[in-house]
């Protein structure tokens, strides 16, 4: 009983919290710099920390900061944000097959926290997982995005140079912390990344595919095609 | 204002993406061959998350990313805890930068 608890405990909001917090170190000088770049371009304090608050999606925030310093117009800005998080389709739906059944009401609550970084700390769990700790990190990630863009745009500066570059890798070594494990687990798994990997640097290092679609594309391939040789390979297993 | 309306248009679209999947597929049953897609993914994309950009953190200095890239996957191979393999790629590319590399 008493076991039972705890690892229910192990896997609810703090937990989630916990399991945030290298998200949160990641996007404090990414959030920084937005807040920074942001004033630069001509946002009051309010419309930053607003467009943080409301669409809390790195790429396709700083990609609307270069748009309206250009002078793009609403619908440009607008399409060009869609475009960036087309990606967010394949994670909300592989998400779907990870988290626990709940009401429509509470998913549409946590759907709007979906990233990049959210959704890797929450997928690569094993067994499904809880509203709670899904909760739990991205209202951790959340908050550091929010506050540190506010922080950016108020001191108009960010992290000391060698910090700042320094901190840059945060977010790609927790991509790296995360896979790892799993990587050493299962072979499946190193083909995955893998394959993914090799396609996305074709796709950007060419220049074929836009960063928001080369990374759609190159995930979907490689998780359609493995699917498609580990199904084969058990076929050839049965017979 | 009209600053304001474009953030809630980005908003709008950047909420359609993360919500839809999530809210109509809930309680369905999917064929096996897309579950098995689905549950692929995580892994797909961290691949897909990393390279190249990783190697790029610093885009005039290759050796910047690769050193941290090292530091990155030494440490997650040796079975440190995630915070500990971020904190240790950023103290390992702050000595690098001290050091003048």
């Amino acid at each position: 009983m008493q076991m039972a608890a705890v690892s229910e405990q192990k896997s609810g909001f703090k937990a989630g919290i916990k399991a945030g917090i290298s998200i949160a170190v990641g996007y404090l000088p990414v959030a920084l710099t937005f807040g920074l770049l942001a004033k630069t371009t001509g946002l009051t304090l309010f419309e930053s920390v607003l467009m943080s608050l409301l669409v809390f999606a790195g790429a396709a925030q700083y990609i609307s900061l270069s748009l309206i310093a250009a002078g793009a117009g609403a619908a440009v800005i607008i399409f060009n944000t869609f475009i960036v998080n087309i990606r967010h389709f394949l994670m909300s739906a592989s998400l779907n097959e990870k988290m626990e059944p709940e009401t429509r009401a509470k998913k549409s609550l946590y759907a709007f926290g979906l990233t990049d970084e959210t959704f890797t700390v929450i997928a690569t769990r094993e067994g499904k997982t809880t509203t709670g700790f899904a909760l739990g990190v991205m209202l951790i990630a959340y908050g550091s995005w929010v506050v540190n863009t506010g922080i950016g745009h108020i001191i108009g500066a960010s992290l000391p140079e060698f910090l700042q570059q320094a901190m840059s890798i945060a977010l790609y070594a927790m991509f790296v912390g995360l896979l790892v494990p799993s990587l050493k687990k299962e072979m499946k798994v190193a083909y995955l990344a893998g394959l993914a990997a090799v396609l996305n640097s074709m796709f950007t290092l060419t220049g074929l595919l836009d960063t928001g679609w080369a990374i759609a594309a190159s995930t979907l391939i490689s998780a359609m095609a493995v699917e498609v040789l580990t199904g084969l390979r058990k076929g050839a297993a049965l017979k | 204002m009209n600053m304001v309306l474009i953030i809630i248009g980005m908003a709008i679209v950047t909420y359609i993406p993360r919500v839809l999947p999530l809210t109509v597929l809930e309680g369905k049953e999917l064929p096996p061959f897309f579950q098995g897609v689905l549950k692929n993914i995580p892994y797909a994309v961290l691949g897909a998350l990393i390279f190249p950009g990783i190697l790029f953190i610093q885009p005039d200095d290759i050796w910047f990313g690769i050193a941290g890239a090292a530091a990155a996957f030494i440490l997650a191979f040796l079975g440190a805890d995630v915070m500990i393999v971020v904190l240790g790629a950023i103290a390992f590319l702050s000595v690098y930068m001290l050091m003048g590399g």
